[in-house]
């Protein structure tokens, strides 16, 4: 088959977008916007890297603030958020075993979360609003450096995200809970205890032990939902808070800053925050490798019980962990410092411990197994959080942030490494194991180019992260521009190793392009002929 | 006192010495899954023993740092103790504002820097002239910041805003108007 040919039709010919469920296809239209998001934020952080080393003549200061802005939150809502609302739209009724509550409204997740990312994206690029996505107050509402017009389109498409997010979780809920047609009546009450993790803690004490009704993956599902939905309260209550300011500028009124406590404007936006990062995704993470490992080893999971128990302490924990990021505010009272910035997120260890032991003790049970694509990108996610979660938990210590608190360290070897190591290797994985199921027998062009992916990735994953964490411990701010070269050594290096990670995701889209050809990528995005709810083609 | 130099030197040698562990485990792991061998379930004791190790090693991290980090105790407890000297700094419109144009301490003095921000919350950081960092809070509007640092050797120190206040407050530094004699 020629270049040209496999470019245009794919790997041997084989995708055929005509012979896809809507439910297939809005799951890979899902994944393909991930990926482009994910490309951006790529793009954005070589930007970042490169002007860290040395500023760019074509990039201002307030436009390198403004990518900074954008950044994080095109990686989390454009890219992860459309990942894994993708995949568990998917996963979830996959493996409850009946279609999904409304493909309409997943259509409509789809449609909020890619626009909302592109506005405020657009917006940022335009007006360089740029207030981080900390958006410290009055920093959001400080009109005297940002134009106000660049912010209410930003902050409007973060809404927009954060309805496509609300509508994402009724869907779940109610796919989890709901009778389709023709169906004998559900136990909706007791299969949502289940999700939720209420039936086996009722099972502690007593004797009569009820069973699990949901599969333990959509139990994950479901408490990181939890969490979604209420960071999707906090961002939308904030959202319109700042919004009102906006509007009353833009009628000439000037609102008062003050009327905003700026410390517990924090505690409450970080308590909203840390939903995401402390709460839905360590749930959604530990849920995907359970069900990896069940998938790839084919053994039930180690521990299972003590598993779906520890989801549930996970969730309570993310609820109460949120005073770490204020541990270097005097005005933060001491008790919130020990007690939740300290104590009760080293719990996080504990329970990312857990899932970590009892992912490995899994894949253990089945040796030997053939080291596929799902299982080394498995494996790779499993070394990515092992190895930033104690990076967390250091910082998160009242002695410690004194010296690293808004250094590199913060956002090194712990954010990045995390993110691009732990959370992305952990989607990949994913990804390689639901790419047959999802294009009807697809087959990857390249399995040299799957290696390359892998290798560039990860070392340039944790690579980028070690040093900027290095020079972090230096003494090298986040959020800062250094431009006397005081740090250059490690940001040549990071920057190295920041083209590492560009190198493999070139390669990745590269593939996947060239397995499911251009035609195949376009047919995505067309109607799908099959009327059917069903998430698989009968035949 | 311990310098925070020191402290973060132990933690680079503590960390680095984990990564290799882990890195080196998670390398046997991959050899072994997929090399010659039977599939053996794992033993319930070894799950909780290393869920107690766990357990241990979260809770006592606080524990050590709290009892070999000299300032951890003094941060905590600020008020219990009389400062040998206070500055009171003021942060507007993306500048420090000092007392004067030095801030001069004696080796040994318990110094407390009592910021207060007027419009942005900003931070205030303390660095060596290598660009290390001595210690660092946030400066939150309209709330108290105060910070009490126990300086136990001469040096020159540089004041900078470690927080991000907007592309105007990127340069926010005072460069050597810290000023320990003997």
């Amino acid at each position: 088959m020629s270049f040209i040919n496999t470019l245009i039709n794919g790997e041997e010919g084989l995708f055929k977008s005509e012979t896809l469920t809507p439910m297939q296809k809005l799951t890979l239209r899902f994944v393909v916007v991930g990926l482009i998001y994910f490309g951006f934020v790529v793009i954005e952080g070589m930007l970042m890297r490169l002007y860290e080393v040395k500023p760019l003549p074509f990039i201002t200061e307030s436009q390198f603030f403004a990518i900074m802005t954008a950044h994080p939150l095109v990686g989390i809502f454009g890219s992860t958020y459309s990942i894994v609302f993708g995949a568990f739209l998917f996963l979830v009724p996959f493996l409850m075993k009946k279609p999904l509550w409304s493909i309409k409204l997943g259509n409509w997740t789809f449609i909020l979360v890619t626009a909302g990312t592109f506005i405020f994206w657009f917006a940022g690029f335009i007006s360089h609003y740029a207030p981080l996505y900390t958006l410290y107050w009055p920093l959001p509402a400080d009109f005297t450096q940002f134009s106000v017009w660049g912010g209410t389109f930003f902050i409007v498409g973060i809404a927009l995200v954060m309805v496509g997010s609300a509508f994402f979780v009724i869907n779940i809920f109610k796919t989890i809970t709901y009778t389709p047609d023709g169906w004998e009546k559900q136990p909706s009450k007791a299969l949502l205890a289940s999700a939720l993790g209420i039936t086996g803690f009722k099972n502690l004490f007593t004797k009569n032990k009820k069973e699990h009704l949901v599969p333990l993956p959509v139990a994950a599902v479901a408490r990181g939902s939890v969490d979604v939905a209420l960071n999707t309260a906090i961002i939308l209550f904030t959202g319109v808070l700042i919004l009102v300011y906006m509007v009353a500028s833009i009628l000439g009124f000037d609102l008062k800053e003050t009327a905003i406590d700026a410390l517990l404007y924090k505690n409450w936006f970080w308590w909203g925050l840390d939903l995401i990062a402390d709460g839905l995704v360590l749930i959604f993470v530990a849920g995907t490798w359970y069900l990896l490992a069940t998938m790839i080893s084919g053994k039930p999971l180690f521990m299972q019980n003590i598993a779906r128990a520890a989801l549930l302490v996970e969730l309570i924990v993310s609820w109460t962990v949120w005073s770490h990021h204020l541990l270097a505010d005097q005005a933060q009272p001491g008790f919130l410092k020990v007690l939740s910035g300290e104590m009760v997120t080293a719990f996080e260890l504990i329970t990312q411990g857990l899932a970590f032991f009892i992912t490995l003790a899994t894949l253990w049970s089945a040796r030997p197994l053939k080291m596929t694509n799902p299982l080394k990108f498995l494996i790779g996610g499993l070394l990515g959080f092992a190895l930033a979660v104690p990076a967390g938990i250091m910082q998160a210590d009242v002695g410690l942030n004194r010296i690293l608190h808004n250094t590199q360290w913060v956002i090194g070897p712990h954010v990045h490494v995390a993110v691009l190591v732990g959370l992305t290797m952990t989607l990949y994985s994913a990804v390689y194991i639901l790419f047959p199921i999802l294009t009807n027998g697809a087959k990857m062009y390249s399995q040299k180019l799957v290696s390359v992916h892998f290798w560039c990735h990860l070392i340039g994953g944790i690579g980028m992260g070690a040093f900027m964490g290095m020079a972090g411990l230096k003494g090298m701010l986040r959020r800062s521009l250094y431009i006397n070269g005081e740090f250059n050594l490690y940001m040549i290096l990071a920057a190295i190793c920041g083209t590492l990670l560009l190198i493999g995701f070139l390669t990745f889209f590269y593939n996947i392009v060239m397995s499911v050809g251009l035609k195949g990528v376009i047919g995505i995005f067309t109607p799908s002929k099959i009327k059917t709810k069903d998430l698989l083609p009968a035949n | 006192m311990i310098d925070s130099k020191m402290v973060l030197t132990g933690q680079t040698l503590a960390y680095t010495l984990y990564c290799i562990v882990i890195i080196l485990l998670i390398v046997w792991f991959s050899i072994m899954i997929t090399g010659k061998g039977k599939g053996l379930a794992v033993k319930p004791a070894l799950f909780y023993t290393f869920v107690g190790f766990l357990t241990v090693l979260g809770v006592s991290l606080h524990i050590i740092t709290y009892n070999t980090i000299p300032w951890a105790e003094m941060d905590l407890n600020r008020s219990d103790y009389k400062p040998d000297k206070t500055f009171v700094i003021t942060v507007k419109d993306h500048q420090f504002f000092l007392p004067s144009e030095k801030l001069v301490i004696n080796v040994n003095d318990k110094v407390l820097f009592d910021v207060k921000s007027e419009d942005l919350t900003y931070g205030f950081g303390l660095f060596r002239d290598d660009n290390s960092m001595m210690f660092q809070m946030q400066v939150v509007p309209g709330h108290r910041n105060d910070i009490l640092w126990h300086f136990d050797r001469e040096g020159v120190y540089t004041i900078r805003s470690t927080e991000y206040s907007g592309p105007g407050g990127v340069f926010m530094i005072k460069k050597d108007v810290v000023q320990v004699l003997p």
